[in-house]
């Protein structure tokens, strides 16, 4: 017996609607769960104090600056390096196995657990490079593991741009530079955002990579050689050695926000370029 | 007698060009004048290599890997596939009208400037005149001369069209390659283009790749035959459409092939 295409039509929205509907309040649960658990902590002082007592008492003010600054100095070495790689191998080389062999690998890489980067960056960065637990092995750590993201995703965001703009650009006697600079690049950019936005993400929600690099220490930096702890890092040792369950959901919820503003920053200056371009 | 002299130049000339796309062998042995300030016509079936033909003569096909050229493209006196030949340079003097209007995301006035800033100029009052002195040229000015701002890509096709032959009049190019130009175009916006070919051809050298045959017999003053990566016959455009030497060009005149 065939069964009516009206009804197999409504149960394909039935099914496709639900699921989008299950994860939307299983984001929201999370969310939720753990902004409530975690906002009764959260005001002024917390936000802008020194911890005490090793996390127990006081508020989160080191591990902020930490948070801010180790994906900051990440993003602005793999920014440019992930980018300019990408370009040069789409609009600089032709396809061959070697190129297919680098992506190949810049694939694999963007895999690896980030734990591997950790111990990576240990092992280089912190002992053999002689940088100590820093911000510095932090951010090159941080940098060396979203690299494989950007090159991937502007690479992409790269070869989405039109052909034919290339060729109008070579037909009016620009040089491959020019184009590069002049149509790829402003064109291929909100997908060359995108993938600094996801690093950013990354970057920001990483332990792992971070712990064993940049250390673990509360006292505000001041140099580049001073050990920092992140906010992730924070939550995961108070929760970890259970000394604060209450400052631990407080620094999951400020980390939350946080993530929250910078992705609707990041969304509205990519939207007034595409703007101000027309 | 001078007159008569002037009217024979040859502002470019095809000689014995072969062209390979890695093993295919898209061209074989074309010759053929371009005759300065004339239109010449390339005609023939899809595949027959006028496109390719017309792309040797900017050196477009560059771009495509594993294509490999011999034979010779003369521009003036100086064989554009040379050494001395510097193709950005050569792209500036043999500019090129594609298929489908492709202005950049951009606005009207950043499109028409394009060719000149990457051509290093910067001062904007000369920008101005040019921008307007090309927006003239393409028979255009009136229409956007308000919104030169407003986003390229707005404008309606034929007028998108118009603005790609704008923006390649602004780098005063001595040829004028175009590639199917209407193609895109409605029969109305088609009239008005092919009236602004014989206009621009009182200034420039232009050759042009039509699958439209009445086309071709209207607007050029040479047309070449082409079929399957061959110059089949080339002549003046009375001549072909009147009486073709070659059986294959009569053929495909009178719509028994093709």
């Amino acid at each position: 017996m065939r069964i009516n295409p009206r009804h197999t039509q409504k149960g394909a929205v039935i099914i496709l609607g639900g699921a989008t509907i299950l994860v939307l309040l299983i984001l929201a649960f999370i969310i939720i769960f753990i902004l409530e658990k975690g906002l009764p902590v959260v005001n002024l002082q917390f936000l802008s104090s020194k911890p005490r007592d090793l996390g127990r008492a006081g508020g989160i003010f080191p591990t902020i600056i930490g948070t801010i600054i180790l994906p900051v100095v990440a993003l602005l070495i793999a920014t440019p390096l992930g980018v300019f790689t990408s370009v040069y191998l789409s609009e600089y080389t032709k396809e061959t196995t070697l190129t297919k062999v680098i992506r190949f690998g810049t694939d694999c890489l963007a895999g690896i657990p980030s734990i591997i980067f950790g111990l990576f960056g240990y092992i280089f960065f912190v002992i053999t490079l002689q940088m100590g637990w820093s911000i510095l092995a932090g951010s090159l750590t941080l940098a060396v593991m979203v690299l494989p993201t950007i090159i991937r995703t502007s690479e992409e965001a790269i070869r989405a741009v039109p052909k034919v703009y290339r060729e109008v650009s070579f037909s009016l006697g620009a040089s491959g530079w020019q184009t590069v600079k002049k149509v790829i690049l402003p064109n291929a950019l909100p997908g060359i955002v995108t993938g600094v936005m996801l690093s950013i993400g990354r970057s920001i929600g990483e332990t792992a990579a971070v712990i064993f690099t940049a250390g673990s220490s509360l006292r505000i930096p001041t140099t580049a050689f001073d050990s920092v702890r992140t906010m992730a890092v924070h939550f995961y040792i108070l929760a970890r050695e259970g000394i604060s369950q209450e400052n631990a959901y407080g620094t999951a919820a400020t980390l939350i926000i946080a993530v929250l503003i910078i992705n609707l920053t990041a969304y509205w200056l990519m939207n007034r370029f595409i703007a101000r371009r027309g | 007698m001078a007159n008569t002299m002037a009217e024979i130049k040859n502002k470019m000339r095809v000689e014995g060009l072969d062209l390979y796309y890695g093993k295919f062998h898209a061209l074989t042995s074309v010759s053929m004048p371009v005759q300065e300030n004339k239109i010449t016509a390339l005609i023939g079936p899809s595949g027959c290599g006028k496109s390719t033909l017309l792309r040797c003569l900017n050196r477009m096909n560059d771009l495509i890997p594993g294509t490999k050229v011999t034979g010779q493209v003369m521009l003036d006196d100086q064989d554009i596939y040379g050494q001395a030949m510097e193709v950005t340079d050569l792209r500036k003097r043999v500019g090129m009208v594609f298929q489908r209007p492709n202005p950049f995301p951009l606005s009207i006035y950043e499109n028409v400037v394009y060719g000149l800033k990457v051509a290093g100029f910067r001062n904007r009052k000369m920008m101005d005149e040019v921008a307007e002195r090309s927006l003239k040229g393409a028979w255009m000015w009136d229409y956007v001369k308000d919104k030169l701002d407003q986003s390229a890509l707005e404008l309606p096709l034929d007028q998108q069209q118009r603005l790609c032959i704008a923006r390649l009049l602004a780098i005063e190019p001595e040829v004028i390659l175009m590639d199917e130009p209407c193609s895109a175009l409605d029969p109305i916006a088609t009239m008005k283009v092919e009236e602004l070919m014989l206009e621009l051809a009182k200034n420039y050298t232009i050759v042009i790749v039509t699958h439209n045959m009445q086309q071709a017999s209207r607007v050029s003053d040479y047309t070449g035959y082409m079929l399957l990566g061959k110059m089949i016959e080339f002549n003046d455009t009375r001549v072909i459409f009147t009486k073709p030497k070659e059986k294959l060009t009569e053929e495909y005149i009178s719509g028994k092939y093709g």
